[in-house]
């Protein structure tokens, strides 16, 4: 004869907040909170204290006042009398650039080792492979400190390219290597030329919408477009015709030998030739096998699949296997960028005017701004990581897996 | 009909006949060239080019090696005897040995406690790494060795690091005993023993019992500065991201945002500003008239860069799980620390050996970055004192070749042994 009552509710005891496991979670966060709360507290009156006693400050004053140094490699106009906010400007276009520039390599790079990895070949498999683990497995400072040594101390000087029987050559009369850096042959853009831009860059959405068109026609249709020959033109014929009905606006400027050094063309410093190539040899190993690893994550079952279906090899490569590979690929590829970008702050170690010399290591020194140059640097490489993941996420949603 | 047929059978053979041999083309070395190297006309065309590649990187390679010089005092003296031939002048290692390892501070007569260090390195790694092969009471050894290593490198009195190792060994057992309480008990009271041990450990830090000579961190360099950062940092960092990692998976949403926060920022940062942290910006942050050591100051920071990365890794370990693993845990009735530490951790670790092996890879190389905030390591000792001194100014590709083959077989060696322990590990029996 027993009856069910309810449980007796319990008035709130302290105990509770450690042995209930309905309060102990707020006991944990508040006490995280405080020690949290106490530790800032603790550096914040320590730095205070620090600041006082050697009478400084926090004050981003001096990014207005002249920076007083030379900066080797600059994209945008600087003079040592411009400001230190535009030395910052010149290491953070510097930064982007080799970020691109090696960004673009590594993935032709890591392509290439990767689908050749892949390959039936022996000799060619085992050739990848050394290239892969060979350059994984040494750190990319060295890297970098070994290609800048090439750069530097192996290649000619610019007076061995003088004379009837020279040393050294240019390579087809317009390319330079010399230990002063490489010289290229520039081009001018004369009056008119920003038609023939204009015209190329309409080519490559034409070369997207042919492509598109075909791919369309294939679906709706069977009717098979050849892409191959046709986008080649595409891309490159109306820009030929363009360029010589405009009366040739794009001319290039060789690089000669003058004085003691070339003149003309454009000069690509020793540094940026070192660090780009670096990395983008680091990474594409990296890249590699993030390549073969997403081709391997494709299942046999689809490429039999798809040759039941009568599919010719190429086709299965176009539209079975490299739509669910690049799914698997794309995502570590971005965060191999993300490392590029960030390893390119070893910059430093061969004299790349990045953001990281200049901000972070000229300005700093010169001005004793320890704090707000090293908090300025992070906030710049926080902001390109947190807005690279962000598109991640984004593209990460869009390909996912539209399952129930 | 039935008699002509027994008669025209004359003979039947009862025996199989020998197996005649497969076509010289199908065979051994044939087929398998035909097969790997040249089994369509692009696929020839590879061939040869690799062959070419191979040739041109040997043509380069081999006799410089072969020929290279050994004994000698400088530049100057190999090129005397290499007198215009092709060789490598190897004679700087021989004649850096000691710096390109230890730096040029370290006193030389006292080599031998690094190396020795070094040599139980492998015996104190071994337990761990070969858990199923090597008796469990090895692991004692392992325990030891943080604070026989630190004696033998930096010297000075043994009473500091024994007082720590027994501190570390008090604190396991007032754990175990308050555990029955509660985990949370437990940790706390393990906690208060270890603190009261450091604050022992530092005032013995002066005596002279058993003293070895003192080395002060500024002192070491060389490829030894690599392996300390290294093996601290790894070892360091691997509880410390278990432990965000957790806090990242939390229910408690303070705690939560607490490990985002630090996990996000550490990653999106490159280690350089981090070590710019460590050289200039940390001492501001620290009581007035306080000196911290350059290396804790760079061990400190390389061990938050590292923990960050491995608790993505270990994060990725746990959301690898199934969910019923953890509603299983719950079932049994088990407390959180129990579930973690029984059901969940070993499996989810297990699953992230691999990223694990790559941050711990990847850290040791990055412990190079350490030149530039003008550390003598290896990259920086070959920068630095040996290619400025007059003797060895030039020698690039020796050293530097020397410094990538010694990276080399670290990270090589490491990555075959986590592929190894990946297959030992491995249960699910297909």
């Amino acid at each position: 004869m027993t009856t069910i009552t309810d449980p007796q509710q319990e008035s709130f005891r302290p105990s509770m907040l450690l042995n209930d496991t309905r309060y102990r979670s707020y006991t944990f966060q508040f006490i995280a909170l405080m020690v949290l709360i106490g530790i800032i507290a603790y550096l914040g009156y320590n730095l205070v204290l620090n600041l006082r006693a050697a009478g400084l400050n926090i004050s981003y004053e001096f990014l207005g006042e002249p920076a007083g140094y030379d900066i080797n490699q600059t994209l945008v106009e600087y003079t040592s009398r411009s400001s230190h906010l535009t030395a910052a400007i010149v290491g953070i276009l510097n930064t982007l650039l080799v970020a691109f520039l090696a960004c673009v390599t590594a993935t032709i790079f890591g392509v290439i080792a990767g689908v050749l990895r892949l390959s039936n070949n022996w000799l060619v498999r085992k050739l990848m492979a050394g290239y892969v683990e060979a350059f994984r497995n040494v750190p990319v400072l060295i890297w970098i400190i070994i290609i800048f040594t090439i750069m530097t101390a192996v290649l000619p000087a610019p007076r061995a390219f003088r004379g009837e029987d020279a040393d050294a050559s240019m390579i087809l009369g317009s390319v330079a290597f010399t230990n002063r850096g490489v010289y290229v042959p520039m081009p001018i853009w004369g009056p008119g030329s920003m038609v023939v831009v204009v015209t190329f860059i309409l080519s490559i959405v034409g070369v997207f919408a042919y492509r598109a068109y075909a791919k369309k026609l294939l679906f709706d249709t069977g009717r098979l477009l050849p892409t191959g020959w046709p986008s080649l033109a595409i891309l490159f014929v109306p820009s030929i015709l363009m360029f010589f009905i405009m009366g040739q606006p794009i001319s290039l400027d060789f690089p000669e030998l003058g004085g003691f050094n070339f003149r003309g063309g454009l000069q690509i410093g020793a540094p940026l030739i070192a660090l780009w190539f670096a990395l983008s040899i680091y990474t594409g190993a990296f890249i590699a096998e993030n390549v073969r690893a997403g081709i391997l994550a494709v299942s046999k079952g689809q490429t039999e699949a798809a040759a039941s279906l009568g599919l010719r090899p190429r086709r299965i490569m176009n539209l079975v296997i490299l739509p669910q590979a690049l799914r698997v690929i794309i995502p570590p590829l971005i965060s191999q960028y993300l490392n590029i970008t960030k390893n390119s702050s070893l910059a430093i170690a061969v004299g790349y005017a990045d953001i990281t010399a200049t901000l972070g290591g000229i300005t700093l020194n010169q001005t004793g701004r320890a704090i707000e140059c090293v908090l300025l640097l992070m906030l710049f490489y926080l902001l390109i990581s947190l807005g690279i993941s962000a598109v991640m996420n984004v593209y990460n949603n869009a390909v996912r897996l539209k399952e129930r | 009909m039935s008699d002509t047929h027994a008669e025209s059978v004359a003979y039947v053979r009862d025996t199989m006949l020998p197996e005649s041999p497969p076509p010289a083309a199908e065979t051994g070395v044939a087929k398998w060239m035909k097969q790997n190297l040249f089994a369509t006309i692009p696929n020839s065309v590879l061939t040869v080019a690799a062959i070419l590649v191979i040739y041109f990187l040997l043509a380069a390679t081999l006799p410089w090696i072969l020929n290279g010089i050994w004994n000698a005092t400088s530049i100057r003296e190999c090129r005397e005897i290499l007198d215009g031939a092709t060789g490598g002048c190897f004679a700087v290692l021989s004649d850096r040995w000691n710096q390109l390892l230890f730096g040029f501070k370290y006193p030389s007569e006292l080599y031998w406690r690094p190396a020795l260090a070094f040599l139980l390195l492998f015996a104190a790694a071994a337990p761990v790494m070969f858990f199923k092969y090597l008796p469990s009471k090895l692991l004692l050894f392992t325990a030891i060795y943080p604070f026989l290593a630190f004696w033998l490198i930096w010297g000075g009195s043994i009473l500091p690091p024994l007082i720590l190792l027994i501190g570390f060994a008090a604190a396991y057992v007032a754990f175990k005993t308050m555990e029955r309480k509660g985990f949370g008990i437990g940790v706390l009271s393990g906690l208060g023993v270890l603190i009261v041990a450091i604050i022992l450990a530092g005032l013995f830090s002066e005596s002279n019992v058993l003293a070895l000579e003192a080395v002060a961190s500024r002192d070491m360099g060389g490829f030894m500065l690599n392996m300390i950062l290294g093996t601290v940092c790894v070892s360091l960092s691997i509880p410390i991201g278990i432990a965000l990692a957790l806090g990242r998976q939390s229910d408690m949403p303070i705690i939560k945002w607490i490990c985002v926060v630090f996990i996000e920022f550490i990653r999106g940062v490159p280690l350089i500003t981090l070590l710019f942290v460590a050289n200039v910006v940390l001492a501001y942050f620290l009581p007035p008239g306080t000196t911290f050591d350059l290396i804790i100051r760079v061990i400190i920071m390389i061990t938050a860069f590292a923990s960050a990365y491995i608790a993505e890794v270990i994060r990725g370990g746990l959301a690898a799980l199934p969910r019923g693993q953890y509603e299983a845990g719950d079932s049994l009735g088990l407390d959180y620390a129990q579930a973690m530490r029984l059901i969940i951790l070993p499996q989810a670790l297990k699953i992230s050996i691999p990223g694990i092996v790559n941050v711990a890879v990847g850290l040791f190389k990055d412990t190079t970055l350490v030149s530039v905030i003008s550390m003598f390591d290896l990259v920086g000792m070959i920068r630095g004192p040996i290619l400025a001194s007059t003797d060895w100014n030039g020698v690039y590709w020796e050293l530097f070749g020397f410094a990538a083959l010694l990276f080399f077989v670290v990270c090589y060696g490491v990555s075959q042994y986590s592929q190894w322990l990946e297959r030992e590990l491995n249960t699910d029996h297909r």
